[in-house]
């Protein structure tokens, strides 16, 4: 249709516009991505023995070999730990309890500790990934070994200091997604509704026999496009370029952005429908909208350290709600029941937001 | 039934009275001038007739409908070029035309006959974007796009503002055109000198029609006496003419002064005795080249009569 | 004498000539009209005569001072008055006269007993303290034409100065110019309306850039020589 295709003219023969849809994304993942290392080569590692046997010297032979690991040194005492990695030299610590070897041989199971410094989450989560391979494969060789084959199991328990729910540098790729689609949905789809009303085309518009909803919906439609473009690039950038998996389902994914783009455009029509100029469209998405996802949507800090007050302001935002649901999907791999509350929250705020801005949209000019 | 009718129109904006009790009616096939200054009312007045606007009170029937209760009906069947020439900037010509057809569900083939003659001066630059165009082709274009749906009714609002003389004058033949097609014509402008080319005109300030009538009835019934006088130091004979007596008011028009005469005070005597009395006045002030002649009111003369 | 002369202006922009190779001399105290359609040229060759804008070709004097190499001189001699920036609506009327005396380096002591006079002047004591976003359309003008000869330029460009206000108002907007005009302040109109033309004692008409009539202003109707002019014009974008 016509309308639609006027839209996407608009878009097209903005330079301006065109950069902030195309180059924007690409640009923001890259740098909050920027904080994300994706290989770590010859990091500094403790070990506090307290059994000093065959295999506890296997396993740590083994880390050392690594290319990832160098050995620090020993730590002798539980007292020790706090002080090690205060100092600030180690980024991992392996602790085997009393009797390792003999609990193993015995019982077939034998626990090791793994802590990690959690002020870097990502590079803790890539050390304990390492070191647990690691010792996955001294487990498997020994079962090998093992005239009877009994399989062996070391389980690793991993513990993370000073930041124990790993709150930071993978969460930045939801929190880019939901800022991303936030921005290009809502302040574009506002920005560009309010030109209208100030370049005057709205009056004509409005006086045509165009039905409301049709204006709207080709408003619409081009923006719902190009965030599908964005979304399709910001994943293929962080699976292929910041290496962050797509753990869970992909179309989980795809299907909850999409509720979440609703909820977004239908933010746009109800600032669009409020606003009569462009510059104040733009001011309440980038104050009301973007500031608050910024701050308060989990993107920079925990939204459990919050304060009471400013949780409670947290729950309304709807990237707040996408950003868990995208990283239960994508980081932690979890299928649609975990993310139902989610669903639902971001269903039915686009339902009421739609409803008002649409019972909003003028026929008129007051 | 006539295809304007406005009766006793209200509309207010917070504290600003934008209109006062209006009431008019355009005939079928007829261009029908409103002319005022800006801040008159022009353009709420316009916006009230093509349904975008609530009266606070007073009725206004479109073609024998409702502008507020049957405002989807009114929609399909007028034309409406709003003040600002409301074009697509970054659409090209054809495009901007597509688009408004499309607006009105119809296609530019469909209608092509009203257009084409306006159409054609644009042919040349149709891949043009209309940012582009200069103010006369802007206006041209967007008479096209307020055009393509054929309405019955066409709603011009300050359609030559801004524009350059020679696309005004060309605006008002094409206007003429459209009506002996049978198309109504509401036209607003700031111009006093466009009054001519409507049939039939109201004269508008603070929200308040002061007088509906052809122009050349207007012109006709100006009552006063007014002459035009000339010399050869325009300012300072403004000064003077205002300190004489009889003279009721005095105005500069362009290259000369406009005055109007007092004809109830006893100084009065006739028309060609006051006349020279006043030229020896003028000439006691030092005026050389004293030029004093008759003359016929003009709408702006009219406008400032009506509007003390 | 002439306070503006203009010899051989031309401005180019890339192929694109403007200005086209005009001349004129303007003298002392004149109402000058500087007639054109949209997009022939008024605008750039009013900036190059305000010092705005470097000629590409010619010469010109304004107040005794080179445009090119002289434009600050040439700014601090002439007075401007647009229609879009007329006065800043959230400042109050002495505040924004006081501003123009400042920008213009009238001496400070003389700043506010000139605002009261020039009040006085105009009948606007009572709005000294008035917000200038809550006055008529006429008002305004009027104050920003006072404000662009408040440092008593000895010429004063006005740029489209009176579209759209009601008939009295705009006499009383021209009277204020003839009295600019009799204190010697030379004015320099550009309009692309008519009527606006016959308040000048000399016009010229710009046609694509050239200047295609200079004269005095005759009886002959204003409109059918710009009619004439401009439909031999070929230029058609702004």
């Amino acid at each position: 249709m016509i309308f639609t295709q006027k839209e996407f003219y608009h878009i097209i023969r903005d330079r301006w516009t065109m950069m902030m849809l195309v180059a924007l994304p690409v640009l923001m993942i890259i740098l909050f991505g920027f904080g994300i290392t994706t290989e770590i080569k010859n990091s500094q590692f403790a070990i506090l023995d307290l059994s000093r046997d065959v295999a506890t010297q296997g396993i740590v032979n083994r880390l050392e070999a690594s290319d990832y690991f160098t050995l620090e040194g020993y730590v002798t005492n539980t007292s020790q730990i706090e002080s090690v990695f205060r100092e600030g030299k180690i980024g991992l610590l392996v602790i085997f309890g009393q009797d390792f070897y003999e609990q193993l041989v015995r019982t077939g199971e034998a626990q090791i500790q793994l802590i990690a410094d959690g002020t870097d989450p990502n590079t803790a989560s890539t050390l304990v990934s390492y070191a647990t391979s690691i010792i996955r494969g001294y487990q498997q060789e020994l079962t090998a070994s093992d005239q009877q084959g009994v399989p062996y199991q070391i389980l690793p328990e991993v513990k993370l200091l000073y930041n124990p729910t790993m709150e930071g540098a993978y969460n930045t790729v939801p929190g880019v997604i939901g800022m991303i689609l936030i921005l290009i949905c809502a302040m574009m789809t506002s920005v560009s509704i309010t030109k209208e009303k100030e370049m005057g085309t709205m009056e004509v518009i409005l006086v045509s026999p165009m039905p409301p909803l049709l204006i709207i919906l080709s408003k619409v439609i081009p923006y719902f496009t190009i965030s599908i473009i964005n979304l399709t690039t910001v994943l293929l950038l962080s699976v292929f370029a910041l290496n962050v998996p797509i753990v869970g389902s992909l179309w989980l994914l795809v299907f909850i952005s999409l509720v979440y783009i609703i909820v977004s455009l239908a933010l746009g029509l109800l600032i669009s429908s409020v606003v009569e100029k462009q510059l104040v469209a733009l001011l309440i998405s980038a104050m009301g909208l973007i500031l608050p996802i910024v701050m308060l949507s989990g993107l920079m800090f925990p939204v459990e350290n919050m304060p009471i007050a400013l949780q409670v302001v947290a729950q309304f935002i709807p990237a707040k709600w996408y950003i868990v649901a995208v990283k239960n999907v994508m980081i932690k791999g979890l299928g649609f029941s975990s993310i139902l509350k989610e669903f639902m929250v971001l269903s039915g705020m686009g339902l009421i937001i739609l409803t008002i801005s649409l019972k909003k949209f003028k026929i008129r000019l007051e | 039934m006539n295809p304007i009718i406005v009766s006793d129109v209200y509309k207010k904006y917070g504290k600003v009275q934008a209109l006062e009790g209006v009431s008019f009616e355009v005939e079928k096939g007829e261009i029908f001038g409103i002319i005022g200054p800006d801040g008159a009312g022009k353009t709420t007045l316009f916006r009230i007739l093509t349904t975008l606007l609530i009266p606070d009170s007073g009725e206004a029937l479109i073609d024998g409908h409702h502008v507020v209760n049957h405002y989807k009906t009114i929609r399909n069947m007028v034309g409406y070029m709003p003040g600002r020439f409301s074009l697509y900037q970054d659409l090209s010509v054809e495009e901007n035309l597509k688009v408004f057809a499309t607006i009105f569900d119809t296609t530019i083939q469909e209608n092509y006959h009203l257009i084409k003659d306006i159409y054609q001066q644009l042919e040349p630059f149709k891949t043009r974007r209309a940012g582009a165009l200069s103010g006369g082709m802007k206006q041209k274009l967007a008479l096209c796009c307020a055009l393509i749906h054929k309405p019955a009714i066409l709603f011009l609002d300050e359609p030559t503002t801004g524009v350059d003389p020679v696309s005004r004058k060309e605006f008002w033949e094409m206007l003429k055109k459209l009506r002996d097609q049978g198309i109504t014509i509401l036209v607003s402008t700031p111009y006093m000198d466009e009054a001519s080319m409507c049939d039939r005109i109201a004269l508008i300030q603070g929200g308040n029609f002061l007088k509906i009538e052809t122009p050349t009835n207007i012109r006709e019934q100006f009552k006063k006496i007014l002459w035009s006088v000339q010399s050869s130091r325009m300012f300072p004979l403004l000064k003077d003419l205002r300190k004489y007596h009889i003279v009721k008011t005095s105005f500069a028009f362009g290259d000369t002064h406009h005055v109007t005469i007092d004809q109830s005070g006893e100084d009065y005597v006739s028309d060609q005795l006051t006349m020279d009395y006043l030229r020896r006045y003028l000439e006691d002030k030092g005026h050389t080249e004293i030029m004093i002649q008759p003359i016929k009111a003009t709408i702006e003369d009219c406008f400032m009569e009506l509007s003390h | 004498m002439s306070v503006i002369v203009a010899k051989n202006l031309t401005k180019r922009f890339g192929q694109f000539v403007a200005v086209d190779n005009i001349s004129f001399e303007i003298e002392k105290g004149e109402i000058f009209g500087f007639l054109g359609a949209n997009g022939a040229g008024k605008t750039t060759a009013m900036r190059m005569l305000c010092g705005l804008s470097l000629p590409s070709a010619g010469k010109g004097t304004v107040a005794g001072f080179d445009i090119e190499k002289q434009s600050e001189e040439v700014k601090a001699h002439i007075g401007y008055m647009s229609q879009k920036f007329a006065m800043y609506e959230d400042l109050k009327v002495w505040e924004n006269l006081r501003l123009y005396a400042g920008i213009y380096g009238v001496p400070h002591k003389e700043i506010m007993p000139k605002i009261d006079q020039l009040l006085e002047n105009l009948g606007f004591t009572s709005k000294k303290n008035t917000m200038v976003s809550a006055l008529p359309l006429g008002w305004k003008q009027k104050l920003s034409f006072s404000a662009a000869i408040f440092h008593q330029p000895e010429i004063v460009f006005l740029d489209e100065p009176t579209g759209g206000v009601d008939p009295s108002t705009r006499r009383r907007f021209w009277e204020l110019i003839y009295q600019a005009a009799e204190q010697g302040i030379t004015v320099f109109v550009t309009t692309h309306y008519m009527d606006e033309a016959e308040y000048c004692n000399r016009v010229s008409i710009m046609v694509d850039g050239k200047i295609e009539v200079k004269s005095f202003y005759q009886a002959e109707s204003m409109d059918q020589v710009f009619q004439k002019l401009a439909r031999k014009a070929k230029r058609n974008s702004d």
